[in-house]
């Protein structure tokens, strides 16, 4: 209705509380996991792919492809070698899986970071009764940032192609001509630099966003909002470089030979998706528990409305892809979906495909009407969903490339994320108490309370 | 708009005195045919009890419709009635046709909408658009109560019930 009712900011202050119930719960699924990923590593010990064994003619196949596709090439200077092929040692897929992981856990943090420049960039007022959740969630990064570096220095090389012993060193049995070519980019000073210099910016802008977001709760006025402008277009910059950067360095330079210009638009929208998801999720989830008194079906409208056209933005980026290198039939560029779809006699294919249906399809029939932009229930089956299908794309995104025919679904992968998911929930929980869940003096609060679409 | 239907009019001149008076007037059992005013209200719709529009039904079967049309044109000419290879693909290379069926489908559901609702609200070349009250195009708002679907109500008590409300004026039209 309009502007009627009597909204004074001083009474809206909202305290969350981690209660000692809520943190046994998390702890216990962290505990979970942690017994899943034993028991899974044990069996990966035991017997190779832990449960997932492939057939020996399956290896067979795979490499007559390979060597099919390397056949059009000229010379066979660029013939792919997926990384695992020759140096395959068990413990990698967790290594790759800890990878996995982090740089998806990562995208989702500052994710959060970048829904609340965005909100203030475009000078939003809806989104002021719930900034306080995704501003909470780059706290993950001082998790995401120690471990990236951990598994770059001491596993980097079953990771990346390019680390590989050897491979810019002419003469070396292991020199690869094209590698070598991409190593004034691909080498681990200027990979550390950029990794750690990115993270520093992220996280010092949103310490300095953070202090100015809760001085606000304090004293009020309008100068800390333009402040907060100025920090939130800083990092909108920031992050337009730097993402791109990530998906090249984290994802895309597994497959060192391959390469699409399309990758780090790619993998921001993945990223971009699933941080709404879980902003919804988490908005949802509080709303449940008595929180976010504010937040009305308007404000659930919009979320489910960004989860929606981001679901489809990421289809179009993701086929757009797909569809340029399907068209041109190159064999070093189709190598990629060839992996993917029948290389590793074809365990990940049915990933794959329901990756596709998860992210696009999905919420595509789930979110599409109104009503159910303002319905709970829908908001959460599609958000669950859509976070489980990026956690996939991420999957087929990291892991043919390490693991190659070694890959699987398993109890490993099933105990990381739980592990990497309780983590994050914990740790985000506990930041979320820090301040009022309702960023009370925010100009934009009273439009956001009237907010009615 | 047909010579034999009776309106009562009342005329307002400020938007939150409008969209309490629909309350006002509803809570008196008349029924209230439309609001017009030169720019949108929030919550003036819901108030006054319209139904949500349809249009969004008749953009989705334009947009199966669309589908449907685009993929039936390419599979024919491409597939069967002169089939034709194209970068070594199979005749039928649903990736590529998916650029062109997402086309028609957008082409469809635009156009569709675009004459559904002209045609719905009878805009169309050479309409004389019927005005109830020419100043709801400059800064009036005008509630346009329907004296046949108000049997219940006498003519008279519905003029009461707008004046009291607040209107300015009160007409028969």
């Amino acid at each position: 209705m309009a502007g009627h009712s009597h909204f004074s900011p001083a009474n809206v202050e909202e305290h969350f509380e981690f209660t000692s119930e809520g943190k046994k719960r998390v702890i216990y699924a962290f505990i979970a996991g942690v017994i899943a990923l034993v028991l899974g590593i044990y069996l990966l010990s035991k017997g190779e792919a832990g449960g997932h064994e492939v057939a020996n003619a399956g290896h067979e196949a795979v490499k007559a492809g390979h060597e099919a596709a390397g056949e059009h090439l000229s010379g066979g200077a660029v013939s792919h070698q997926p990384a695992a092929e020759d140096h395959y040692d068990w413990t990698n897929r967790i290594w790759a899986n800890v990878w996995l992981n982090a740089v998806f856990f990562t995208g989702i943090a500052v994710i959060g970071m970048f829904f609340v420049s965005l909100q203030y960039l475009t000078k939003s007022g809806w989104s002021s009764v719930m900034k306080r959740v995704p501003e909470a969630f780059p706290k993950f990064l001082f998790i995401t940032l120690p471990i990236l570096l951990l598994v770059f220095f001491f596993k980097g090389d079953v990771i990346f192609h390019w680390m590989h012993h050897g491979v810019t060193e002419v003469g070396s049995e292991n020199y690869d001509k094209i590698i070598a070519g991409k190593a004034g980019y691909l080498n681990k000073t200027f990979f550390i630099v950029r990794l750690v210099g990115f993270f520093a910016l992220w996280i010092g802008l949103w310490t300095v966003l953070r202090k100015k977001s809760l001085e606000e709760d304090l004293i009020g006025g309008t100068d800390l909002f333009t402040q907060l402008v100025r920090i939130s277009t800083a990092f909108i910059v920031v992050l337009g470089a730097s993402s791109s950067m990530f998906a090249w360095d984290w994802v895309m330079s597994i497959d060192t030979h391959w390469f699409s210009t399309m990758f780090g638009w790619y993998m921001f929208s993945s990223w971009h998706v699933t941080g709404l998801a879980v902003i919804t999720l988490a908005v949802l989830i509080l709303k449940d528990k008595g929180y976010m008194a504010y937040v009305n079906e308007n404000h659930l409208h919009d979320l489910g409305k960004l989860m929606f056209a981001f679901s489809i933005f990421w289809s179009y980026v993701w086929f757009e892809q797909f569809l340029l290198i399907y068209y041109a039939n190159m064999p070093e560029e189709i190598i990629y979906f060839l992996e993917r779809w029948e290389g590793h006699n074809k365990i990940y294919k049915a990933s794959e495909i329901l990756m596709v249906l998860l992210n696009f399809l999905l919420p595509f029939l789930v979110l599409m009407t109104r009503d159910a932009k303002r319905t709970r229930i829908f908001l959460k089956i599609a958000a669950f969903f859509i976070i489980v299908g990026h956690y996939i794309d991420f999957y087929q995104m990291i892991m043919p490339g390490v693991l190659g025919k070694h890959g699987g679904y398993g109890l490993v992968e099933f105990g990381m994320v739980t592990v990497f998911a309780s983590a994050f929930i914990y740790i985000i929980s506990d930041e979320l108490t820090k301040a009022s869940l309702i960023a009370k003096n925010h100009p934009f609060l009273p439009e956001a309370v009237h907010h009615d679409i | 708009m047909s010579s034999t239907t009776n309106y009562i009019l009342g005329v307002y001149d400020d938007e939150d005195e409008v969209l309490h008076a629909v309350s006002e007037v509803k809570s008196k059992g008349i029924k209230i045919e439309d609001v017009f005013t030169p720019f949108p209200i929030h919550g003036l719709d819901r108030a006054v009890g319209h139904e949500r529009t349809r249009l969004p039904i008749a953009a989705f079967l334009f947009g199966v419709l669309g589908l449907t049309c685009a993929l039936s044109l390419i599979s024919y000419t491409m597939v069967f009635d002169w089939p034709m290879i194209i970068g070594g693909k199979d005749f039928f290379a649903l990736p590529n046709w998916i650029p062109v069926s997402f086309e028609g489908t957008v082409l469809f559901t635009a156009f569709g909408l675009v004459i559904t609702f002209c045609i719905s609200n009878n805009l169309y070349p050479g309409n004389q658009p019927d005005i109830l009250d020419l100043r709801i195009t400059d800064d009036k708002f005008v509630m346009a109560i329907n004296v046949d679907k108000n049997k219940k109500v006498s003519a008279d008590d519905i003029k009461k019930a707008l004046k009291d409300s607040g209107a300015i004026e009160v007409n028969v039209k």
